[in-house]
């Protein structure tokens, strides 16, 4: 089939109304709120750490994790696992916690993070973590990886897909547009790419470094079915995750998920501070920490 | 600390009494010693100093500006610095354009980000037409517990493939310091492993100045040499100080210009009846090690040399401290591998 074709068939950008059933989002919800948990147990270990992006990131790992891979926690190699990819291995911190929660790394290993020895270092690599699929922390490599994943997958007949976990700062590097257009050329339905847009990279905020925006009309642009969403809306995520699946099915192009949001989200203490990509928070602010994130889950939990 | 899970008891876990705290990996971890007199940011301020003598230098980093001693010419020079986003292709494509305008770019990232995914752009569009192009790389060898991410252990064997490169590794803060002006003034493209942050200080108990392209002998010694460059000069200094109480006597030769290595005033050192050993951050494959080799053999010198280098395999993570005692370069595990030499 001609790509132009495949570029022709839906309308891009349209997100489609799907229902998604209050059980799942406080499923999906409750899991988020765990992992937030983790986050923070594993970086008050450290005192510092890449907190904020493991929060901001909190709702689309438990929504990837708890809702859309296939996967057998027992079994991390299990062959005909869905492969979600952490192309941003800084975010490793957040990428535990939701393995934690999967069952695939123990509750109990988590406070070794990043510790001597630890299976839990505080780059992502496959080499030492269960359910760790790649290396990443060079950024911009994970969707060249994820494209030859999914022509692999494909090419021997299996109906695993592939998910990429990408930072907006991960758009600056040129491997990722690279990848981007090889997705589109060879029609890879069976890939779907999220990327948390924080607008904060290492030297300040993106629109600063290197502005990537506007980002929904790139990704359009290369042919990827697109969909913008508030990534901290469980219900949004849902059913762009729903949408991206039913777009795959019928047309095999590449989904992009584009997800808004919060450093340090779910934490007033910290979605605050000035000083957000490498977080140093003091001892006594981690229990404050801990008790703005119950209190802002329960009060979210009763309404 | 108390681990909770699915009911996340708070307070209990505020009230277990702690446990021994774990060594832990900081990306930006500093290897100078507690108490070590060091210097701030001394590439920041050396480039500073040497744009405010010449209008040409300007200065460019991709993302990495606070984390590589540059954030200090971005703000003493906003007009003269230019971001570049997290895109390394783009970052030393310009800085070749930028040198090519009559400019002299001095552009900063990680080591691994420059010599594994700029190569290409580096060699084709700044070596071939030997432009002043400065590549300052941080997070040389192993100076950060990350992981071999950002760990990069073989980026002076990468480089030193680059004809036209000058390839500078420099111990401390003066030798960053006197370095980056005569960078600045020489012809064609430098890559400056940079130490950054709080940088100790170290060669200013000697009687030394940094020449690009000279190696300096900086201590003599009867029983043993040590040719060294990088952190690992410091290193070799302080375990030729521990040798001192096992009667051990220990020359040290530092070189800071890897390429072009100054041959002659190495090999007058290692011809010589002493134990030779060269001292590097950098893995054993193509760094200082083989330099000396390679300048050993031509020379026609029949002469043994002792490497202490990082392995040639991809390292672990873990705190800085730990790992430089685990692949050796930590000063005792040097004075014990020269005793073990010396039998």
């Amino acid at each position: 089939m001609p790509t132009d074709t495949v570029h022709d068939a839906a309308p891009q950008g349209e997100i489609l109304q799907t229902a998604v059933s209050p059980e799942r989002v406080d499923k999906i919800s409750a899991a988020a709120y765990r992992i937030r948990h983790h986050a923070l147990t594993m970086g008050e270990v450290q005192g510092q750490g890449y907190v904020g992006q493991a929060l901001g990131a909190a709702d689309m790992l438990a929504a990837v994790y708890g809702d859309q891979l296939r996967f057998r926690p027992e079994d991390p190699r299990w062959e005909a696992r869905d492969r979600f990819l952490l192309s941003t291995g800084h975010y490793a911190i957040g990428h535990y916690a939701a393995l934690a929660e999967a069952g695939v790394v123990p509750v109990e290993e988590l406070e070794t993070y990043g510790s001597d020895y630890s299976r839990l270092p505080m780059s992502g690599m496959s080499t030492y973590t269960p359910g760790m699929e790649i290396s990443g922390g060079s950024l911009g490599h994970g969707l060249t990886i994820a494209v030859g994943l999914a022509l692999g997958l494909r090419y021997q007949g299996s109906d695993a897909r592939v998910f990429n976990f990408l930072s907006d700062g991960e758009l600056d590097e040129g491997s990722t547009w690279e990848a981007a257009m090889g997705a589109h050329h060879h029609q890879l339905g069976n890939l779907t790419a999220m990327v948390d847009i924080n607008a904060l990279q290492a030297d300040g905020k993106t629109d600063t470094v290197l502005r990537t925006e506007p980002v929904t009309e790139k990704w359009e642009s290369f042919g990827w079915y697109t969909q913008r969403v508030d990534g901290n809306d469980v219900v949004a995520l849902l059913a762009a995750f729903d949408n991206a699946a039913a777009q795959a099915a019928a047309v095999g192009r590449p989904s992009v998920i584009l997800c808004d949001t919060k450093v340090g989200r779910g934490v007033p203490l910290l979605e605050n501070r000035e000083k957000a990509h490498f977080m140093r928070i003091e001892e006594h602010e981690w229990q404050i920490c801990r008790e703005q994130l119950t209190a802002g889950y329960e009060g979210k939990a009763s309404a | 600390m108390s681990t909770t899970t699915e009911a996340p008891d708070t307070a209990a876990a505020a009230a277990t009494p702690a446990k021994p705290k774990l060594k832990t990996s900081a990306m930006i971890a500093s290897f100078a010693d507690p108490g070590q007199k060091t210097s701030n940011a001394p590439f920041g301020h050396a480039l500073v100093k040497a744009a405010q003598e010449n209008d040409k230098i300007v200065g460019l980093t991709a993302d990495l500006g606070k984390y590589t001693d540059m954030h200090i010419f971005a703000k003493a020079f906003p007009e003269r610095f230019f971001q570049m986003g997290m895109a390394e292709q783009l970052l030393f494509g310009a800085a070749a354009g930028l040198a090519e305008s009559g400019l002299v770019p001095f552009a900063s990232t990680y080591s691994v980000f420059a010599a594994r995914r700029a190569y290409d752009f580096l060699c084709l569009d700044a070596a071939e037409p030997n432009l002043n192009v400065n590549i300052v790389g941080g997070l040389p060898g192993l100076t950060t517990g990350y992981g071999p991410s950002h760990q990069a252990t073989e980026d002076m064997a990468i480089f030193r493939g680059m004809p036209n490169l000058t390839i500078v590794d420099p111990c401390d803060s003066i030798d960053i310091e006197q370095a980056v002006p005569q960078l600045a003034a020489s012809e064609g493209p430098t890559y400056l492993r940079l130490l950054r942050g709080n940088v100790p200080t170290v060669l200013d108990e000697y009687d030394y100045t940094f020449e690009l392209g000279k190696a300096k002998v900086l201590r003599g010694g009867n029983d043993v040499v040590f040719i060294s460059s990088g952190l690992m000069t410091m290193r070799a200094l302080q375990a030729a100080k521990a040798l001192e109480a096992h009667n051990v006597d220990v020359a040290v030769v530092h070189t800071p210009t890897i390429k072009p290595f100054d041959a002659g005033t190495v090999l007058k050192e290692i011809n010589t009846d002493r134990l030779t050993v060269t001292l590097e951050n950098h893995s054993v494959v193509g760094g200082l090690f083989e330099t000396v080799a390679s300048a050993v053999v031509t020379a026609g010198v029949g002469k043994r040399v002792v490497p202490v280098a990082l392995p040639d395999q991809f390292l672990d993570a873990g705190a800085l401290p730990t790992l430089h005692d685990r692949y050796g370069l930590a000063v005792d595990r040097i004075v014990a591998k020269v005793l073990a030499e010396l039998g």
